[in-house]
């Protein structure tokens, strides 16, 4: 039947029952941003916070007039005032700029490790669930090797031995992460797999790697957003717990969970040390976090039931 | 049948076996990957090239890489994981009432998380798109979002320094588990709140419960005979899981409270590059997260019919 053939039909019923409003049902399918919009006005919201989040950390130095290590020993530990936004620390630097900076810190390490730990979560998942067999076994183990390990322990454990940086922690939580990815991607990938159209290009003689670039992969990829969106904060939540511990990214290097392991001695006497990076955490987390359950509604419902 | 289970279940035992080993594998290559002599490390840069050797072969680190896997390997079977480098004690003395002390704040953990995470849930999913539904859900999402330390630090600030109600690190009697148990349940019962209400909005709209009404079952009836009990299959897996992440938060609660635990442990092993004591720590922890899984599997199959048939 030709498109046009299908508004005859809407507007006849339209004009023969009387309905008012044009109906619903032969509507373009609406585009992810239009139902997020719609349904979920808070994802809208967290993509403005982290927006601006971003734009923070990109423009930190307009944004305030303090150097971020600037240290001004007359203004030790004041409190919050007009001219220090969230008040000053043991060695008088501004709370406010070093909590911006940081934030440059924090949304790399949130994103950067999660891409790559993505990139090779879904390349293991991928192969793992289309070949099957033998690979798929051995694949999986080690998949389950790392994940029996306790995150933060195995992140401990890789930080030990690379030793302490801001690019060993790129590394340790890509080497934390892709595992998960790949279990998700690899059930995805035999779902797909099964489908009557992976088929009909697996008979019409269509070569493996083009079936898995061209079939599965862009099938996949809702779900992959949907993982990159909710991964995102958790690798901001570890890197922020290494960092407390004392074993992420190093000084003179500003990370929020830095800024809260240094203030904590100060907690008492000062707590807007660690008020300020808190909340800073607490907020593009749950900007995040609201983000990816509102992809996730939109894009991939079955995720929900898992 | 009864043989399909049989074997199902010594695979899931052969899979977990091969975690351990896997794991203690990965434990291993990667502490030995630092660079140095872990023995010069400790003593410092004054020790003299004799008492380095001398220790180093003591220490059994001077035989050649495969001998000492094999013997670490061994050694782990017998609960033997060698001397702790700086608390000059076997390693196995010191995880054993460390672990104790862990698994009394992690059971309290799960406890806190539980009862707040299904209430909440329940609450939830009867008010389901109320104000209340709301108030509870971004409740939750702010339970997962808020890190184990920012939450333990406020707890010890509100209820230990400002009110004086409860002690604010290291444990005396059971009052000194109430806040680090609620800090590290806090993340959790958000979690098993989201799950629950969902897992219980789906349960509610299948056709037994009409049934059940429509035989006069009042409310609650339905809600505890029916719908929780169906909705709790997938919780129970999840809780299952967490353990593993109540394990990874212990690592921080531990240190802010101040509890002789696992976590403490293994964070003092790492500052103290005491490599016996964390190899002792992880692969406890993994044994602990291993076992939960393999328990949350097989309870699984055990509460639903429909897998067990599968299987």
């Amino acid at each position: 039947m030709d498109p046009s053939g299908n508004f005859d039909v809407t507007s006849m019923a339209e004009g023969e029952l009387g309905l008012s409003s044009p109906s619903v049902v032969y509507e373009e399918p609406a585009s992810v941003w239009h139902r997020l919009a719609r349904n979920h006005k808070i994802s809208i919201v967290s993509i403005v916070v982290i927006l601006l989040f971003v734009l923070g950390a990109i423009f930190a130095p307009l944004l305030t007039p303090y150097e971020y290590d600037a240290v001004s020993l007359s203004e030790r530990l004041m409190p919050p005032s007009p001219t220090h936004l969230f008040g000053t620390d043991e060695v008088g630097r501004d709370v406010l700029t070093r909590m911006l900076y940081g934030s440059r810190m924090s949304l790399i390490i949130g994103i950067v490790p999660t891409m790559l730990s993505m990139a090779i979560g879904t390349l293991i998942g991928m192969t793992a669930g289309y070949f099957g067999g033998k690979v798929d076994t051995i694949i999986m183990r080690v998949a389950d090797i790392v994940m029996s390990f306790p995150s933060m322990l195995l992140a401990m454990v890789v930080m030990y031995t690379l030793g302490g940086g801001t690019f060993n922690v790129f590394l340790t939580m890509a080497f934390v992460g892709w595992a998960g990815v790949a279990r998700v991607v690899r059930s995805e990938t035999l779902k797909l797999k099964e489908s009557e159209y992976v088929e009909a290009a697996r008979i019409m003689g269509v070569r493996r790697f083009r079936i898995i670039a061209r079939h599965i992969l862009p099938n996949c990829l809702p779900t992959i957003i949907v993982l990159f969106t909710l991964d995102i904060p958790a690798a901001i939540l570890t890197e922020s717990s290494l960092s407390f511990l004392g074993m992420g990214v190093q000084p003179p290097s500003a990370s929020w969970g830095l800024m809260v392991n240094a203030g904590r001695a100060f907690l008492y006497h000062a707590p807007w040390l660690c008020f300020a990076p808190c909340l800073a955490i607490m907020v593009i987390v749950l900007a995040f976090n609201y983000l990816g359950d509102g992809l996730r509604d939109v894009l991939d419902p079955h995720l929900q039931s898992q | 049948m009864k043989g399909s289970k049989a074997s199902n279940l010594l695979r899931r035992l052969l899979y977990a076996l091969i975690a351990i080993v896997g794991v203690a594998t990965l434990v291993f290559v990667l502490l030995r990957m630092v660079p140095g002599n872990p023995v010069a490390t400790l003593l410092g840069e004054h020790a003299d090239k004799e008492t380095v050797e001398r220790i180093s072969s003591s220490l059994g680190l001077d035989k050649p890489l495969p001998v000492q896997f094999a013997d670490y390997l061994l050694g782990a079977l017998r609960g033997d994981f060698g001397q702790s480098y700086t608390l000059g004690k076997p390693v196995s003395e010191l995880i054993g009432p460390a672990f104790v002390n862990t698994l009394w704040l992690a059971l309290a953990a799960a406890l806190v998380s539980w009862v707040v995470g299904i209430a909440c849930g329940l609450a939830a999913a009867i008010h389901k798109s109320t104000i209340v539904d709301r108030l509870f859900m971004g409740f939750s999402l702010l339970g997962v979002s808020l890190p184990v330390f920012m939450v333990a630090m406020l707890l010890q600030y509100v209820f230990a320094r400002y009110l004086h109600w409860l002690p604010v690190a290291g444990v005396t009697d059971w009052t000194g588990y109430i806040l680090p148990a609620i800090a590290l349940g806090w993340g959790s019962a958000g979690s098993i709140a989201r799950l629950v209400r969902s897992s219980v909005i789906e349960v509610l709209q299948q056709d037994y419960i009409d049934t059940a009404r429509a035989k006069g079952r009042t409310g609650t009836q339905i809600l505890v005979l029916h719908a929780l009990r169906n909705a709790m299959l997938p919780v129970i897996t999840l809780m299952a899981m967490q353990f593993s992440g109540l394990l990874s938060g212990a690592f921080i609660t531990e240190t802010i409270f101040s509890i002789n635990g696992i976590g403490r442990l293994a964070v003092q092993a790492i500052a103290g590059r005491d490599i016996p004591l964390l190899q002792g720590t992880t692969l406890l922890c993994t044994f602990v997260i291993v076992m939960g899984n393999l328990v949350a599997d097989l309870l699984y199959s055990v509460c639903d019919p429909r897998v067990r048939k599968e299987a």
